[in-house]
């Protein structure tokens, strides 16, 4: 009995710091309307400016000095930030808010090792509760008490600022309507600079009050940002109360779930925050999202399928393509191969993202499924490499069924977080499950058939099932379906209305993206001869939005462009910088802020002006004429 | 008239929020081809009512049937497919698309085509969708990106797409709200003569007086909930509780005062 109760404070211990960084979140979408990606990163440097702070200055009231003085240089950082990045993009769309926030991630995370180097650092004691309390044989650290006051404390702290102080009302004010907050006359720029910093502050002293009890890393980040998204989506986003429960119930059930399910203890979250999105879809404590506004800046040029002229231009380029053996060595090919594999998964993204509008962060989860699924049959069931890439992607599609029936409930930001914490699980349970996955070893030695061996030969492949996703997407777009999903994105109450199943198209959409990722990680499996738990990383699930953005997110097959772009680029820049996640989150903070439409997007929106000013004469004459019908 | 089947029938409507009747004890009925106007001052349960006969709301007593069948709490797009077209009041219309996909759209589902994930749309009904924009006058705009469109073109692309189901009623939540006086009264002719000629049922919501008075067969009157009148627009005029409810608003309709202002 007395562990069980051990085992229940450690929990509420762990949801202290959980909750500082999940209200932080909550209060600055409350007000911004951004869901702060770089949460984690702010709590990660909370964390290690904290350890070096009370390196530095000895004693007691260095410690909890240190602590202070971190989480405010922290929050300093966070408005520098705001004002040089956030102010940029307020009226951007969400995807685009939550794109840069995320490169900022990826760049702290380089940051960070370049400062303080790659390896764990244990930080010191808190001075004062450097013992433990023996309950009944059991032992509890006394730190872990003072977390368990510290997140009451904070709540009741936060509660007080909005409800009796005149900053607290403006920010409940523009919580509920910013614009007229505005109209009356705040100044809404340092409203919101000030609420990005309260909400930076709370980030970096949940990482800096972790210091006595976990080593300080550089993949704290993205642990917690998990994390915290799953409280946020179980509490209901914009709400501290919610967060504080949230948190509390998100510890104790990783704490209990440890004993329950020793291997994949994250199911049992799972499998609440699940229940959760069922009965409530806006969280616990949360309340329904108006639909988002019309972003500005959406193209009004209908799609349509490719003239004879693009048509011929699109199979020359593929002729070009396949004649690439002719002439390139064998890592060209190789390189060639992986190019292709990457245009087959950012095609599969762009479907669900540009068609469906459904931004997903965590689309690498149905890569990685894909590979996975081909090495376990062709290295337990032994299956031919035919059969192995046939079967291989119905893993991808059984995952997209199942999370992706989650997901459709929810739009928006709500969406990807779901989706990113989603593609969290699927990796930690490559990672945890190793007498099946071979954990952090991967499955080795995935090697193609003799047809399929040579470079030459799997370049064509590869070259051959891209050509094929893209066309049969194309063509997907232009159907009954792709229209069903256009509509469900442009206006879900206009397509209801005339009897379209919102959630089951995008629902079919999602498992269509699905199985054509995992069927280029299908491909990728046999590319490398292995799989790895990365094969489903954020990271790559980033670089297949970066390859949209880059295509151009408003165009059909953008996509195609972005990711032979992109992946070639990447390819280059990793062999040349050991900073290639610092360079590529610039990149991608860079085309969010002066970039939005993508190198197809832009093209496009050249040739449509030129087109538009040499028949300017023409259309203004049928103009005149319509209006006077 | 009574010979005409009813089309809609609605008994005993009552929903409320919180301790607040938004519309208690509701009832009335609607024959094909009749252009009935339900009005009353703000807050008078107008949207309450109307979304609960299009599957918004579920109400909390009273039932809906439409030719009998009771349709009440039914999903907005399982009324749809039982021959219900609707108009926002804020048009809602998907602007990526041109003008005829717009229509397309709408007869691809109402073909229950949604899942074919072959063929091209471009082909499909694409004479169908061309006839529904001629029929409201927007046959030549049909090739428009409809995120061009001005607003009254707008309020017709809404009805040419509301007409795809082949609809036996049409719901209309205000329909000439925010539009010029000159496009309010075509709006609203070319309706009334869609309806006579497929002899739709037609409801709607509306704050201009004019419009109600001129293109409805009956009207329906709500005041905090209840129906206090109902009739045709001469006995609405002339009825006493009315003026009154309207006089609180400051607004009375005065047809003397009205052909003065005309003169």
């Amino acid at each position: 009995m007395a562990f069980y109760v051990v085992q229940f404070l450690t929990g509420l211990a762990s949801a202290a710091s959980l909750f500082l960084v999940a209200s932080g979140l909550s209060i600055i979408f409350g007000v911004t309307r951004i869901v702060n990606f770089a949460h984690g990163a702010f709590y990660m440097l909370g964390a290690y400016a904290a350890f070096t702070l009370t390196e530095r200055l000895g004693g007691a009231l260095g410690f909890w000095g240190g602590v202070v003085v971190a989480a405010l240089i922290v929050a300093a950082i966070g408005v520098l930030v705001e004002m040089l990045l956030l102010r940029r993009i307020y009226h951007a769309p969400e995807l685009f808010q939550l794109l840069a926030t995320f490169g900022l991630t990826l760049m702290v995370e380089d940051l960070v090792v370049l400062i303080w180097g790659p390896d764990d650092l244990v930080g010191r004691r808190a001075p004062g509760f450097r013992g433990a309390i023996d309950f009944f044989g059991q032992n509890i650290p006394s730190y872990d008490l003072f977390l368990i006051v510290m997140g009451p404390l904070v709540l009741g702290i936060l509660w007080l600022l909005f409800q009796r102080t005149r900053w607290g009302v403006l920010v409940r004010a523009a919580t509920q309507d910013r614009d007229m907050v505005a109209a009356l006359g705040v100044n809404q720029k340092w409203l919101f600079t000030s609420v990005f910093a309260l909400g930076v502050f709370l980030a970096a002293l949940g990482g800096a009050l972790q210091i006595p009890r976990d080593a300080v890393n550089h993949a704290m980040d993205l642990r917690v940002i998990v994390e915290v998204f799953v409280v946020v989506v179980i509490g209901g986003l914009g709400s501290i109360t919610g967060a504080f429960v949230a948190a509390v119930l998100v510890s104790e059930l990783n704490a209990f779930g440890i004993l329950i399910f020793p291997k994949i203890s994250i199911i049992l979250v799972f499998l609440v925050m699940a229940v959760v999105l069922i009965v409530r879809p806006w969280g616990l404590f949360g309340k329904p999202e108006a639909p988002a506004r019309r972003t500005p800046g959406l193209t009004v040029n209908p799609w349509r399928p490719l003239t004879a002229n693009e048509r011929f231009a699109a199979i020359a380029a593929l002729v070009i393509a396949a004649a690439l053996p002719l002439f390139a060595g064998n890592y060209a090919l190789t390189v060639g191969s992986e190019i292709a594999i990457f245009v087959i998964f950012a095609v599969s993204l762009h479907f669900l993202m540009s068609v469906g509008g459904l931004a997903s962060f965590g689309h690498a989860a149905y890569f990685g499924l894909g590979a996975y699924g081909v090495a376990l049959l062709a290295k337990m069931a032994g299956l031919p490499m035919i059969a192995c890439l046939l079967l291989g992607p119905l893993l991808g599609l059984l995952g997209a069924a199942v999370f992706g029936f989650f997901a459709v409930q929810l739009s928006g930001v709500y969406f990807a977080m779901l989706t990113l914490a989603f593609a969290q699980i699927v990796w930690s349970i490559a990672f945890q499950w190793v007498s099946v996955t071979g954990g952090d070893n991967g499955i080795l030695g995935v090697w193609p058939e003799k047809w399929a061996a040579s470079p030459s030969h799997f370049y064509w492949l590869s070259l051959g099932i891209a050509a094929l996703a893209v066309v049969i997407l194309r063509i997907m777009v232009f159907s009954p379906f792709g229209f069903a999903l256009r509509a469900t994105r442009d206006s879900p109450l206009r397509s209801e209305a005339i009897g379209i199943n919102g959630k089951r198209v995008q629902w079919t959409a999602f498992v269509i993206a699905g199985t054509v990722a995992g069927l280029a990680g299908a491909l990728f499996a046999y590319l490398k001869g292995s799989v790895f738990p990365d094969n489903m990383g954020i990271s790559l699930s980033v670089d297949a939005l970066v390859m949209v953005l880059l295509g151009g997110v408003e165009t059909v097959s953008g996509a195609v462009i972005g990711a032979v772009v992109y992946k070639a680029l990447n390819i280059w820049l990793v062999s040349q910088t050991e900073l290639s996640k610092l360079v590529l989150g610039a990149f991608v903070v860079l085309i969010v802020v002066a970039f939005p439409k993508g190198i197809v997007g832009t093209l496009e929106a050249f040739m449509h002006r030129r087109r538009k000013s040499s028949s300017s004469t023409s259309s203004l004459v049928t103009s005149r004429i319509e209006t006077a019908e | 008239m009574s010979m005409v089947p009813t089309l809609l029938s609605v008994e005993g409507l009552t929903k409320s929020y919180g301790g607040v009747h938004a519309v208690r004890g509701v009832s009335f009925e609607l024959r094909s081809g009749e252009i009935l106007a339900l009005i009353g001052p703000n807050g008078a349960g107008k949207s309450t009512c109307f979304n609960v006969l299009n599957g918004q709301i579920i109400p909390d007593a009273g039932r809906v049937r439409l030719l009998g069948e009771d349709i009440t709490g039914k999903k907005p797009r399982a009324i749809w497919r039982m021959g219900v077209g609707r108009t926002f009041q804020i048009t809602a219309t998907f602007p990526t698309m041109t003008v005829r996909e717009n229509v397309q759209v709408a007869l691809v589902s109402y073909g229950q085509h949604l899942f074919n994930l072959c063929a091209s749309t471009a082909n499909h009904a694409r004479d169908e969708a061309g006839r529904l924009l001629d029929l409201v006058g927007m046959g030549a705009y049909a090739e428009r990106p409809c995120g061009e469109l001005a607003y009254g073109d707008l309020k017709r692309l809404e009805l040419a797409i509301a007409l795809a189901n082949r609809p036996k009623l049409l719901l209309m939540d205000e329909p000439t709200a925010g539009m010029a006086p000159r496009e309010r009264i075509e709006l609203m002719r070319l309706t009334a003569r869609i309806a006579r000629e497929q002899s739709i049922g037609v409801l709607f919501t509306e704050h201009d007086m004019d419009v109600v008075f001129e293109h409805s067969d009956r009207i329906l009157v709500l005041n905090r909930g209840t129906l206090i009148a109902e009739g045709s627009p001469e006995e609405v005029r002339g009825n006493a509780q009315v003026r009154s409810v309207y006089l609180g608003e400051g607004l009375v309709y005065d047809a003397r005062h009205r052909e003065g202002a005309s003169a």
